[in-house]
């Protein structure tokens, strides 16, 4: 199940898109969110669909696999879908059976609600399948960097996340082997009632809390050995860097909103 | 005369318990390591030889007594330039990589000591190389063996070139293969800087490795000398809860069943040539 899974997923490659500053790919996005909402006709909504292929194109990752692995967000985008279909009042009625009456004014924004879901989640997805976790942290805390004068701990965040995502694994390992471990005393946890199940949980969670535990403890001695004293002071091994073609990327964006501001109504 | 390195004085630490008649963890401990020596500590579970290694590098402070390292006393105001100094390694491989991939790890204790970012890229490069993990500079931890992964904790160590190399039972969790990959690792290190070497251990081939070995027995100092007059105890040894090395434990059995060899060996080379040499003696 885990292996389908696409988000938070990042697939090693030399692409345009992977060899862009984190930080760009970051801002690129969230700025890409407001400008879809600058689009409100077919022609502008054409517009983000051909430049999302680009980018797609761009990142060399292939469609059949992107596809396939927004399976679960194809059934959210279908049902929304639907809901404005339905409960959508406007315009000529295009069709009615029942009480099903579908208004066009219905149609069309069913439609390009799809269309921007389908070109977020395209969007979003590439920025994790293309950067590194440990960039995106990186590029977070740099970002996040001038909130550190109203007291935001953002070091302290940052390093918190690259922390957990680092455990993610081995935290993994250890639960299998605990599973592997009480299955071999004869604990159940597959059969039974949902109840039954839970309860199976709970020798699974108790030892692998206990080892988190002992962990953080040993990792918090290992870190101050090796004179971690917080972020006063420190310097950056992973260094981001700007480069021309993230300050063309950009402008992309820049030009994108031209024209859709150009062609909206 | 060598140089003092470390110096431990009537060291006495305790524990904090609700318990009032514990027995402490180190009773009136002193020795002194010296420069570019291999000093092992070894002990059973509980003889007070993993307190030590928080004492010297100050995690935990001695009640009394003290603590010199490169001839100061340790206290809060030295104790960061002191570590800078002092690389340790732990017991447990996962619960000692703080960084995403390995490069990451090693680069760690230079960031919290503010160094350059150019002098960072070089002296990771030079410490992987040293480790010979230069390979697996982008690997994440979870696709490292132990013993690769203790290699690593080693590179991240040596990156701020200290002085002292502390190894807190580096090398109990890992498999014979790993464990072999980091004593040969830190044979080599040695060979080619002057890194002063502790090594706390329980495992008595480790110990062979040393130039000096420490004794610890219940919180106490219980012998001192080279790996030959330790070993010469023989049973106390066995007494003391301590596996003997295999080559000196084969010896002792074959004395018993009466084949006259010249002494306990302690590795298997100088067994091996007492046997095939013993007709001549005859």
């Amino acid at each position: 199940m885990l292996e389908k899974m696409i988000f938070g997923r990042y697939i090693p490659g030399d692409s345009f898109i992977h060899r862009l500053d984190a930080r760009a790919k970051l801002i690129f996005v969230f700025l890409f969110i407001a400008i879809v909402f600058i689009a409100n006709n077919w022609i502008t909504y054409g517009v983000l669909v051909v430049f999302t292929f680009l980018i797609i194109r761009m990142s060399k990752i292939r469609l059949y696999f992107l596809i396939n692995g927004l399976k679960p967000v194809v059934i959210l985008i279908i049902f929304t879908f639907l809901l404005h279909l339905i409960f959508t009042r406007e315009g000529d009625v295009i069709y009615h059976w029942k009480f099903i009456t579908i208004y066009e004014e219905g149609l069309r924004q069913g439609i390009f609600i799809s269309i921007r879901f389908f070109v977020l989640v395209i969007l979003t997805s590439i920025l994790t399948l293309t950067t590194t976790p440990i960039s995106i942290t990186d590029a977070l805390e740099t970002l996040l960097n001038p909130l550190k004068k109203w007291k935001l701990p953002v070091h302290e965040l940052a390093l918190m996340m690259s922390i957990s995502l680092r455990f993610i694994p081995t935290l993994m390992d250890e639960t299998d082997k605990i599973m592997k471990a009480q299955m071999a005393r004869g604990s159940d946890m597959t059969t039974g009632s949902l109840k039954e199940r839970m309860n199976a949980i709970v020798p699974l969670l108790i030892p692998l809390f206990v080892s988190a535990f002992k962990r953080a403890e040993d990792l918090a001695t290992a870190m101050e050995v090796r004179g971690y004293k917080g972020g006063e002071g420190r310097t950056r091994y992973r260094k981001l860097e700007w480069e021309l073609r993230d300050t063309i990327t950009m402008f992309s964006l820049v030009v994108l909103a031209g024209v859709l501001v150009f062609l909206r109504q | 005369m060598k140089r003092e390195i470390i110096s431990l004085q009537d060291v006495t630490f305790t524990y904090a318990t609700d318990d009032s008649n514990v027995r402490p963890a180190l009773n009136n401990v002193s020795y002194t390591i010296y420069e570019s020596q291999w000093v092992a500590i070894v002990g059973h579970n509980g003889s007070g030889k993993s307190t030590l290694a928080r004492l010297m590098n100050g995690l935990l402070f001695p009640q009394t007594g003290t603590v010199r390292v490169f001839g100061e006393t340790l206290n809060e105001q030295n104790l960061w330039e002191t570590r800078s100094q002092m690389g340790m390694v732990f017991q447990n491989p996962d619960n000692q990589f703080v960084g995403a991939t390995v490069q990451d790890d090693v680069a760690f204790a230079l960031e919290n000591n503010g160094i350059p970012f150019e002098e960072m890229v070089e002296r990771v490069e030079a410490s992987l190389a040293k480790v010979n993990m230069s390979e697996f500079m982008n690997s994440e931890p979870h696709h490292l063996s132990g013993g690769q992964k203790q290699r690593v904790a080693i590179a991240g160590a040596i990156a701020l070139k200290p002085k002292i190399l502390l190894l807190d039972e580096a090398t109990s969790m890992l498999d014979p293969q790993g464990r072999e990959e980091v004593l040969a690792t830190v044979r080599q290190l040695k060979e080619e800087t002057d890194l002063t070497v502790i090594s706390i251990t329980h495992d008595l081939e480790e110990a062979l490795l040393a130039d000096r070995v420490i004794m610890m027995n219940q919180g106490e100092k219980y012998v001192e000398g080279t790996p030959e007059e330790i070993f010469q105890k023989g049973q106390e040894l066995v007494d003391l809860g301590l596996d003997l090395p295999f080559a000196m434990n084969i010896s002792r059995l074959l004395r018993a069943q009466g084949i006259p060899l010249v002494a306990d060996h302690m590795s298997e080379e100088e067994l091996v040539n007492d046997l095939w040499t013993s007709h001549f003696n005859k």
